[in-house]
């Protein structure tokens, strides 16, 4: 289908492409072992997260949460808060995004760009001081709606309701499912769906593993699981570093011509390695993973091009993810 | 049998400040006794008094979580590299202050 009655209803519908030359080598006379890449980027504003922001937005609406004029308060470090931005401005609302810093200068343009206000929380405060920031402004704005994307159960089913039937559709044959794992929808969404319909189907989560700024806490039990989250879902997660995240994120458009984000390099790594251990088993497989976002948000970082350690420093303390 | 264990920041006043140390263990739960005799505290902030995995913490071999893996009964080998983190990946900024936020909400509404 090629022509939609609004931008809103061009979301999802994105294609699945083969990786011929991503794909292992298998010897000869072995089952195939085959890579699908899920172009998320070709949503709306170029990120998976314009599934969620749609359908949370939606569920709200039918709520009677979210009325004409309503102002939304969402924290986000970036694709949701896009994403939120452009179905806020066609529906009629108001979008305040609250955001570290230390995030890409082009998030930050597109966000304006779209018609979204910013409240920058220091970075250099870590999360406390992003808690202190968030808890500050809720108190002042009682009447402003909050999505809360990481309990929001529109946003799983977003991806239970459109991803999962779509890659069913377009691979019946799918082993794997391999997706990143930030707020926890897109494999909790897709998973459960692929869980009901395909036997045997291995849900596996690529979760980034940040620098150790990101990670300054104060203690243990200031740490946070998303309340979407169900770790029986899942049938594996990987934790990927920065390094091996720029490296697949490099090969994916060196190798397949995909210029993707390096959420997509994390996710890859994660695809790669299923991969090679049904290989080595001797198993069939189609493993499909998202490529959650196109690069070119994160070309200011530097880090497509230089050495591997060059471009690990660059993405030191951001959110690449 | 040596296991290398990245320490993350918050943790590292057991480790006398060493972010990398080195430990021996059948098992991740064996592991951690190990390290506990020479980093006397860190097991207590790993793992529950019912013996769990501390619900913040997330535990890795070789890059994979272990709770997929059998969770302390998770077999290691010479070699292997545990990592140890707090669970606020995917975007500490974005989960710690949704988490505010809710909890500021529910408490609002509870009143």
């Amino acid at each position: 289908m090629a022509r939609y009655d609004s931008l809103l209803d061009a979301c999802g519908g994105t294609p699945l492409v083969g990786l011929p030359r991503l794909s292992p080598t298998v010897p000869d006379g072995a089952p195939p072992v085959r890579l699908w890449a899920k172009l998320e980027d070709r949503n709306p504003t170029g990120s998976i997260k314009d599934r969620a922001a749609l359908f949370m937005v939606r569920a709200a609406e039918e709520a009677g949460r979210l009325r004409p004029g309503d102002t939304i308060l969402e924290p986000t470090s970036g694709n949701t808060g896009i994403s939120l931005a452009m179905v806020a401005k066609l529906r009629g609302y108001r979008l305040v995004c609250v955001m570290p810093e230390n995030v890409s200068t082009e998030r930050v343009q597109l966000l304006r760009m779209y018609g979204a206000e910013i409240i920058f929380s220091p970075a250099a405060g870590g999360s406390n001081q992003a808690v202190a920031t968030a808890k500050q402004i809720a108190a002042e704005h009682p009447d402003w709606v909050m999505l809360f994307q990481y309990g929001n159960e529109a946003n799983a089913r977003a991806h239970y309701e459109t991803t999962g039937p779509e890659l069913l559709h377009d691979l019946p044959t799918i082993t794997h499912f391999v997706a990143g794992l930030g707020t926890t929808g897109t494999l909790m969404g897709t998973g459960r769906y692929l869980r009901e319909k395909v036997d045997g189907i291995q849900v596996v989560a690529a979760e980034p593993r940040y620098g150790e700024l990101v990670y300054g806490l104060r203690n243990i039990d200031e740490g946070y699981v998303p309340e979407l989250y169900d770790a029986t879902v899942l049938s594996r997660r990987f934790s990927v570093g920065t390094r091996d995240a720029v490296l697949r994120t490099r090969q994916l458009v060196e190798v397949e011509g995909i210029f993707a984000g390096f959420s997509t390099g994390a996710i890859l790594h994660a695809a790669l390695a299923v991969a090679h251990e049904a290989v080595r088993d001797g198993r069939r497989a189609d493993v499909a993973f998202v490529v959650a976002d196109g690069g070119w948000k994160y070309l200011s970082t530097g880090a497509y091009g230089g050495t591997l350690a060059d471009a690990e420093d660059a993405l030191e303390g951001q959110l690449w993810a | 049998m040596a296991i290398e264990v990245r320490i993350p920041t918050i943790l590292r006043s057991y480790t006398g400040g060493a972010k990398v140390v080195e430990g021996s263990g059948d098992t991740l739960g064996d592991l951690l006794a190990d390290l506990d005799s020479r980093h006397g505290g860190l097991r207590a902030r790993l793992v529950t008094d019912a013996g769990a995995l501390h619900r913040f913490v997330n535990v890795y071999v070789n890059d994979e979580d272990v709770r997929f893996l059998g969770a302390l009964d998770a077999k290691l080998n010479d070699g292997d590299s545990v990592t140890i983190l707090p669970a606020v990946a995917g975007g500490a900024f974005g989960f710690a202050a949704a988490a505010a936020i809710a909890g500021h909400r529910a408490a609002v509404a509870a009143r």
